[in-house]
C-alpha cells in the first residue's frame, strides 16, 4: 500500500481558491489528496502531477456526484458545504466552473457568509445588551464575516467586468 | 425565458451534441470534437445546464438501460427549433462581420 499523510491546515472559507492552489500543488509534488475532515487533509503518494483537484461549496445533492463519478472525476469528501474532487491530469483539464457558473458559485457563499454573519450581529447585540461580555465574541465573528464577505464580493465584481465582455 | 436571446456557446454546443443521444462526458467529449479542442464543457456548468435544458424541455432524459447507471440524453423537437434560430442569428453575425470586414481585408 503506499504511503499517506495528513496534514492540518486551515484555510479561510474566502481562501477557497488558495486552497484548491495549494491541493493541485501537493498533487504536483507526488501527494494526492484522498480523504479531508475538519481541517485536515489525507494524502497518498501519487506520480507527480496525475491528479487534478477541484473544490466547490454545494448542498449535498447525490445526483451531482454520480454525474461527476460518470465523467470520471472521484469523490473524496466533504466538509460541512464544501465538496472535494480529483481526476486524472491525462483525461485532460478538469474545471467545474465556466465564469457564469464562478460568478454564481461566488454568490452562494456570499450568500452563506452574509447569513451566518448577520446572525453573528443579531446574537452579540442581544447577548451585548442583556448579559453584556459574551456578546463581544459574536461581534468579532460577524466582524470577520463581513472582512470574508468583501474579499468574496471584491472576486465577484472583477469576473462580473470580464462576463460585460466576454462570455 | 425569451426566445430571441442568444444562446451562450456552452449551451450551443451541448444541444448540438445531443442531435444523438449522449451522456456527460460523450457530450463533454463531442462539444470538444466539435470545435477542434477549443471548447472544454466545465462539468459543474455541464451538470446545471442539463437540468436546465430538460426542465424548459429542449433536451429530455432516454431511459435508463438496465445495469446501466448512466444517464443519456437527447434533444426534442422544441430543442431543434431552438438550435435552428440560433444557427440563423449566428449566420447574421458573420453577414454583419463580413459586410463591414469584408472589403478592409486584403
Amino acid at each position: 500500500m503506499s504511503e499517506r499523510k495528513t496534514v492540518s491546515k486551515w484555510f479561510w472559507v474566502w481562501e477557497f481558491d488558495k486552497e484548491e492552489r495549494w491541493l493541485n500543488q501537493m498533487a504536483m509534488e507526488g501527494w494526492a489528496l484522498c480523504g479531508v475532515g475538519f481541517c485536515t487533509y489525507t494524502f497518498e503518494q501519487c506520480e507527480p502531477g496525475e491528479y487534478t483537484i477541484r473544490t466547490e461549496m454545494r448542498k449535498s445533492d447525490p445526483e451531482y456526484v454520480s454525474f461527476m463519478s460518470e465523467i470520471g472525476a472521484e469523490y473524496i469528501g466533504r466538509v460541512v458545504q464544501w465538496i472535494y474532487f480529483r481526476k486524472k491530469a491525462e483525461d485532460g483539464p478538469f474545471e467545474l466552473f465556466d465564469l457564469d457558473a464562478k460568478i454564481d458559485h461566488l454568490s452562494r457563499i456570499a450568500k452563506t457568509l452574509w447569513l451566518i454573519g448577520l446572525a453573528n450581529l443579531l446574537i452579540g447585540v442581544v447577548n451585548t445588551l442583556n448579559v453584556g461580555g459574551f456578546g463581544i465574541i459574536n461581534l468579532l465573528c460577524a466582524t470577520l464575516l463581513m472582512y470574508g464577505l468583501g474579499r468574496i464580493e471584491g472576486k465577484k465584481e472583477a469576473l462580473e467586468t470580464e462576463r460585460e465582455l466576454h462570455e | 425565458m425569451n426566445n430571441d436571446l442568444a444562446l451562450t456557446e456552452a449551451t450551443y454546443y451541448i444541444l448540438l451534441s445531443l442531435v444523438e443521444p449522449r451522456h456527460g462526458y460523450g457530450i463533454m467529449q463531442q462539444a470538444e470534437a466539435l470545435s477542434a479542442g477549443r471548447v472544454k464543457l466545465a462539468a459543474g456548468t455541464l451538470y446545471g445546464a442539463l437540468s436546465s435544458l430538460c426542465d424548459k424541455e429542449w433536451i429530455r432524459l432516454l431511459p435508463v438501460a438496465e445495469g446501466s447507471r448512466k444517464k443519456e440524453y437527447m434533444l426534442t423537437e422544441k430543442g431543434m427549433r431552438v438550435l435552428q434560430n440560433e444557427l440563423a442569428r449566428l449566420r447574421e453575425l458573420v453577414t454583419s462581420g463580413d459586410v463591414i470586414l469584408g472589403g478592409l481585408e486584403k
